[in-house]
């Protein structure tokens, strides 16, 4: 009876449809109960930042705080809209910048990492390891330090108060470079080959073969790249107010003291809401490559 | 046209053959090595070589030699904290995170369908949700209005609130929590992708030559199919471990009670955007930290090749 009412759910939460072998139900049980105790635990932030835009002023400021608000309210967004609206710089304006720099940011250091990761991973380059090796070195190295030199770089280039100021840095991250290097490493050069023999060029062979293949690593590379893309206001580049992005501007208004604090909390939510719809829509595409490509040797 | 052939012929050193004919390669790489170089590689270089001058940031820096890095090893005591607390955080967080990226995606990994996305994003809501960490700011709040402390008192197991992050003996292991709860991020994700490209037929073969349960089908299929991920993911859990700062000096203030929640990367921060601007000396200290993670990088990496054998 009990297992019958376990299979039931199970097969409720979609749990295992893909491989059923070597799978006893005993064992899902205690993953699921594993899973159910710590997801609680690692969705407390998302709770709380959603709960605290709909809460009224003196709900936020109890001591001590509620998770869960009581008497939910549209107020703190009423505020906001009616704070965007007097802002110097149209909202507008403040949009098209992230897209700017957020989406060119993630799209072309996608773009770069990606094709420079293919000819290290599978061409037979001499070099590549050095290359390869520096790369990964430069990941170890702390940011703090390195944003003064940055800074002289960027100055010298004549690049300060512009767009690219943000932009080509964000293309030369080490890590897009490293991650799309690994997943490549797997693709079966027997692929390769097969399409070298029907005459494709290299650059043909990555775009039509090699990434339809990495697809889930592009995808997850876009996710860390548009995170931090997000969570980059090019502060200290971008000083005309014409150029700064979204995020900037929402933290400006969300800065006003006390009476600021419901407008503030609407921020938090706006900011942490679109990453999050990114990340869904990428990881639900990661979930559809599986179905589609087979990688076999 | 004969001297083209001719100068074809000239060409007789193997290593220059194979870079003519991987031209396309060279090409393909040349856009992102040229930032590459210009933005991260040389930012570190110039790093590297403030390590040895005294720089504030408005004069011209001036040469020191060694000066900085004998300061930090005889003369900074707090660097020998530092150092200590780091080197613990490392040795608990680092493996213990790492486990849990692995154990966590592998088992969401199970589900399928919008369950799946939705139980990734669940588990990566505090890597997402920016300083999501400030959520244990009220759990261990040091009053008897703090989650925790509330607990505690309701239990019977204390008679008075204690003030975690006033404490010395609390400071690291409330940290270690926070910093363990935090570690579901970029190795996370990387698994997550990684485990979509397994062949699924792997499985089925497994299971005709005798693979019996879903742990021996992680250890003999799953493992050594991911290998690539399983490195980045170690060099990233090393980056992030040996590079904690912000939840301490968040939650337990900079500086910390006695300096007990101080970190290589706060000491840096200390003196690089700090109130001391003193570049020369922050930029020794992060010179020392990268020495620090590539050892640890080196010897993790030759564990990891053991994996699945």
């Amino acid at each position: 009876m009990e297992n019958i009412a376990l299979g039931k759910l199970l097969a409720f939460l979609k749990l295992h449809k893909k491989h059923q072998l070597n799978r006893s139900k005993a064992g899902n049980a205690v993953l699921f109960v594993i899973m159910a105790i710590c997801g609680i635990f690692m969705a407390v932030p998302l709770v709380m930042i959603l709960n605290n835009a709909f809460k009224p002023f003196d709900e936020l400021f109890r001591y001590p705080p509620r998770i869960f608000v009581r008497n939910p309210t549209w107020k703190n967004f009423k505020d906001l809209v009616v704070l965007m609206n007097n802002s110097w710089v149209p909202f507008t304006r403040y949009i098209l910048n992230t897209i700017i720099l957020t989406g060119g940011g993630t799209v072309g250091h996608i773009l770069i990492a990606s094709m420079a990761a293919y000819p290290l991973a599978k061409l037979d380059i001499p070099g590549k390891k050095v290359l390869f090796s520096i790369v990964v070195l430069t990941l170890m190295f702390n940011g703090t330090v390195t944003s003064i030199p940055n800074y002289m770089i960027i100055s010298y280039l004549g690049l300060n108060n512009t767009y690219w100021a943000v932009i080509l840095p964000a293309f030369a991250s080490s890590l897009g470079l490293y991650l799309m290097k690994q997943f490549m490493e797997q693709i079966p050069d027997s692929l390769l080959e097969s399409a070298r023999l029907d005459g494709a060029g290299e650059l043909t062979i990555f775009l039509r073969i090699v990434m339809p293949n990495v697809k889930p690593a592009w995808l997850t590379l876009a996710i860390f790249q548009f995170q931090f893309m997000w969570g980059n206001t090019g502060s200290g580049f971008l000083r005309s107010e014409q150029l700064k992005p979204l995020q900037y501007a929402l933290y400006q208004v969300a800065s006003g003291g006390v009476a600021r604090q419901g407008a503030a909390a609407v921020v938090q939510l706006i900011v942490a809401v679109i990453p999050i719809t990114f990340f869904l829509i990428c990881q639900s595409q990661v979930i559809e490559t599986m179905t589609t490509s087979g990688m076999k040797e | 046209m004969k001297e083209k052939s001719m100068a074809y012929k000239e060409i007789k050193h193997p290593v220059m053959k194979k870079v003519l004919r991987n031209k396309t390669g060279y090409l393909m790489m040349a856009p992102y090595f040229l930032l590459f170089f210009l933005f991260t590689v040389l930012p570190v270089l110039i790093s590297i070589g403030l390590s040895f001058t005294k720089f504030n940031m408005l004069e011209w820096p001036q040469f020191c030699g060694w000066e900085n890095y004998l300061k930090l090893f005889l003369d900074d005591d707090i660097f020998m904290i530092a150092f200590k607390n780091t080197l613990i955080f490392a040795l608990i967080t680092g493996p213990a995170s790492y486990l849990m990226c692995l154990f966590f995606a592998w088992v969401i990994n199970e589900f399928s369908g919008k369950m799946r996305a939705f139980l990734t994003l669940i588990f990566y809501a505090p890597s997402i949700s920016g300083n999501a960490f400030m959520v244990w700011a009220f759990i261990i709040s040091g009053d008897r209005y703090g989650y925790l402390n509330g607990l505690l008192l309701k239990l019977n197991l204390i008679n008075s609130p204690i003030l975690w992050m006033n404490t010395e003996k609390y400071v690291m292991p409330t940290l270690i929590v926070v910093q363990l709860w935090l570690s579901l991020g970029t190795g996370f994700l990387t698994f997550i992708a990684g485990l979509q490209t397994i062949d699924k037929g792997l499985y089925e073969a497994a299971a005709i030559d005798g693979v019996k349960n879903r742990w021996q089908e992680l250890w003999f299929v799953t493992l050594p199919c991911m290998k690539p991920q399983l490195m980045f993911g170690a060099v990233m859990q090393i980056t992030t471990s040996f590079a904690v700062a912000d939840i301490s000096i968040q939650l337990a203030g900079n500086p910390s009670v006695n300096y007990a929640g101080a970190t290589i990367v706060t000491h840096l921060m200390d003196y690089g955007s700090g109130i001391r601007y003193e570049m020369g000396y922050a930029s020794a200290i992060a010179t020392i930290l990268f020495l620090l993670m590539i050892c640890t990088n080196g010897f993790v990496q030759k564990i990891l090749r053991r994996v699945g054998s």
